[in-house]
């Protein structure tokens, strides 16, 4: 008798394409993805953008420098991308931390005058000439990987500066050396030079985590510094977006359960066309899906303190653009599938795959630069970087421009395919 | 009450017209060539098997299957235009209802798909849910409703808008005796307003109650179309039918029988006989070839007489 079940019940799941790819595509997307971000591939691990500003220019900062350009790690920018091939201006102060704020860049260092009189830390004048670090506070992981990897440069692009301070420090507390021993200490520094100027001293090998702390950096955030939650609003954001497509492809289901009774075809025999028709029920999705959100941000005020009746602009530009490309998409898929149960399936599978390449399971920052990319293809991601946009950054409705025009491109590309195909519905 | 817009009412139009339709699904012909008219304040009946074409018919009519040849106009006016769709009425087979709203909020939403303002709205839903006996109910969920009742509130919602011309498909398809006849007293209250009605069953005592005129339709085309007495005098003329069961090889009594001119259905010998007399001789007959009578009986032709007698198959098949 088990033969028979086990017959019966594996010819109904070959037949159930839903089921088959839930039950096998899914789990092997997922795991691709999650893989793929956290599995240490050397050639995926996605790299820290710095914003470097040298004010001082001296061979010490442009040694730094150097050493920073060096690291696989960085992602180095001097000036802003170029337009039109014009080659922008470098970064200023304040032109990075400007870059910071408006997310061009999760943390900028800023190397000020008079770094090269004294770029080592190691007596009590550490603090004088330290460099300026303004971090993304949203980025938690950024800031801790540049410090890192500016006290690795500094130990092995700047050799010589490190023995001179220690040279000083030695004769400040133990007294001046013998004319003989500055001789053989002078005659040391210049070969440390000349093999600092030749990258004798480049190899990664030759840094040691022993000297960790040598240069002093100041670290400030330059945005969500005032913040009490930094990544609430980006949860509320990333979390609402996500259950806004279950709910609108779940919503735009009951076209299927329409067809399936037969209302649909009576509602077309009226005056009611298939064109307005859909639309309603995108006007409805779209609603529902402002409502479900304006009840999460509320939630997160609410319980969070997440600074909702500051943005409300922005929320609202924002929450409307979201809902209008969620409500088209779930109106696509409906459209696309014939029972409630493909739908189910299909939309249980895309929205997950969506919502992790698009950064609602975690940030995009984490991700391989080709999963970052490929993040913008999904509703998720434009709608959290407007979302954090607003409510992170605080910019002004106008800066939304990007992404409420690609989302509200979204909402009508797949709303006019959807219309398309539901022409099945339409006439035998 | 909201009446349909207007839309040429000539003598010469009727509520509906149809010239030479045909619909194929694939390699199928579903409706192949129709050709029928209703007349104004008519009940006409489209009687036939499941799968005969009458459903495809009536979608045709309503707009929700695109035929590959052949004319349709309500009122003189094609059937796909705005006028037509306002003065034809529709009750499919299927449950077409919101199950999660009320009778009454099923009522306003496919009232106002109909386009009907806010004063028509109300009395014309007043007058459908007196007509279906569903006023204590108005406020039920459709899907707490009995299947009569849901049946019924369907009926409602297709003429909601009180067309001139209904197309009713099967309504009465899966209710209890009691619910069938109230159902047939609101189709009688609506013809007796003047309401045209195009009525598809494979229940001959539907037709022959309900519908002046029948139309019996197979795999796709109009066999015989009149009233119940011109469809019989035209296939039996005055002529009766005997059946008569017999006791023995089944081999035999149905070579014995084809010999006679006659045909079994269902283990049952039937003929065709001009006079009650001829009766006493076919039984003798029998005898003869050694054939055992277990009984007989003598029957005026009906509908369902009709059917096998154009189609060799019974209605119900």
């Amino acid at each position: 008798m088990i033969l028979p079940i086990l017959h019966t019940a594996m010819v109904s799941l070959r037949r159930d394409r839903a089921a088959l790819a839930l039950t096998f595509v899914l789990p092997i997307a997922f795991f691709s993805i999650f893989a793929s971000i956290f599995g240490g591939q050397r050639d995926t691990t996605p790299k820290v953008t710095l914003i470097l500003v040298d004010d001082d220019r001296s061979a010490a900062s442009q040694q730094l420098v150097r050493g920073l350009e060096r690291e696989s790690s960085l992602s180095i920018l001097l000036r802003p991308p170029s337009k039109d091939n014009s080659v922008a201006p470098d970064y200023t102060e304040a032109t990075a931390e400007a870059a910071v704020k408006a997310g061009g860049a999760p943390v900028a260092l800023i190397i000020p005058k008079g770094f090269g009189q004294n770029p080592i830390a190691l007596g009590p004048q550490a603090s004088q000439s330290g460099l300026q670090l303004l971090n993304d506070s949203s980025d938690a992981i950024a800031p801790q990987i540049v410090t890192g990897l500016l006290q690795k440069a500094a130990m092995t692009s700047m050799p010589a500066s490190m023995a001179e301070e220690r040279m000083k420090d030695s004769e400040r507390y133990l007294g001046e050396l013998t004319p003989g021993q500055r001789n053989r200490m002078d005659s040391y520094l210049a070969d440390l030079r000349v093999r600092e100027k030749s990258g004798a001293l480049d190899s990664p090998s030759s840094s040691s985590g022993a000297f960790s702390g040598v240069i002093p950096v100041h670290e400030r955030a330059v945005v969500g510094q005032d913040k009490k939650s930094p990544m609430v609003s980006f949860y509320a954001a990333a979390i609402g977006v996500m259950f806004l497509l279950f709910t609108a492809s779940g919503s735009a289901g009951t076209l299927l359960d329409e067809a399936d009774s037969g209302t649909l075809d009576r509602v077309l025999s009226s005056h009611v066309t298939m064109t307005s028709l859909l639309a309603g029920k995108l006007t409805y999705n779209t609603l529902l899906a402002f409502l479900q959100l304006t009840v999460m941000f509320l939630w997160a005020w609410a319980v969070f303190h997440v600074d909702l009746f500051s943005h409300i602009p922005g929320f609202i530009v924002m929450g409307l653009c979201t809902a209008v490309a969620v409500a088209a998409f779930g109106m696509l898929l409906a459209s696309l599938c014939h029972t409630r149960a493909q739908l189910g399936a299909v939309s249980t599978l895309l929205i997950l795959i969506m919502s992790s390449v698009g950064g609602s399971m975690f940030p995009r920052y984490l991700m391989p630069s080709a999963m970052q990319k490929a993040g913008l293809f999904t509703i998720n991601a434009w709608a959290i970087d407007g979302f954090t946009k607003v409510f992170w950054r605080d910019q002004p409705v106008t800066a939304l421009w990007p992404q409420v025009s690609v989302l509200l491109a979204i909402g009508i590309v797949l709303f006019v395919i959807a219309r398309r195909i539901a022409r099945r519905w339409e006439f035998a | 009450m909201a009446s349909a817009p207007p839309v040429s009412d000539s003598s010469a139009s009727f509520p509906l017209q149809i010239d030479t339709l045909v619909k194929r699904f694939g390699m199928i012909n579903a409706v192949d060539g129709v050709s029928l008219e209703v007349r104004a304040g008519e009940c006409l009946g489209l009687l036939g098997p499941n799968g005969a074409g009458k459903s495809t018919a009536i979608r045709a009519i309503v707009g929700r299957v695109i035929p590959d040849s052949g004319r349709i106009t309500i009122f003189g006016a094609p059937a796909d235009s705005a006028a037509a769709r306002a003065a034809l009425g529709w009750v499919p087979q299927e449950l077409a209802v919101y199950p999660r709203l009320t009778c009454r909020e099923n009522l306003v939403a496919f009232g106002r798909y109909h386009g009907l303002s806010s004063s028509q709205l109300a009395d014309s839903v007043a007058w459908c849910l007196e007509w279906a006996a569903l006023q204590d109910r108005a406020g039920e969920l459709a899907r707490k409703l009995s299947g009569g009742m849901k049946r019924r509130l369907n009926m409602a919602a297709g003429i909601i808008h009180r067309p001139r011309i209904v197309l009713m498909d099967e309504p009465t398809v899966g209710v209890d005796p009691q619910s069938r006849n109230r159902i047939f007293e609101m189709i009688e209250v609506m013809r007796a307003a003047g309401t045209a009605v195009v009525y598809t069953t494979h229940y001959m005592e539907e037709a022959e109650r309900l519908c002046d005129r029948i139309a019996i339709i197979d795999h796709g085309r109009i066999i015989a179309t009149g009233t119940k007495e011109e469809l019989v005098r035209n296939a039996f003329a005055t002529r009766s039918q005997v059946f008569a069961r017999f006791v023995g090889s089944a081999d035999q009594i149905a070579a014995w029988v084809a010999s006679r001119g006659g045909r079994m259905v269902d283990a049952t010998a039937e003929f065709t006989v001009a006079r009650s007399t001829e009766i006493a001789g076919l039984l003798d007959a029998a005898a003869k070839s050694g054939l055992e009578l277990e009984d007989v009986s003598l029957r005026r032709p009906n509908l369902e007489s009709v059917f096998l007698h154009l189609t060799g198959r019974e209605l119900r098949e």
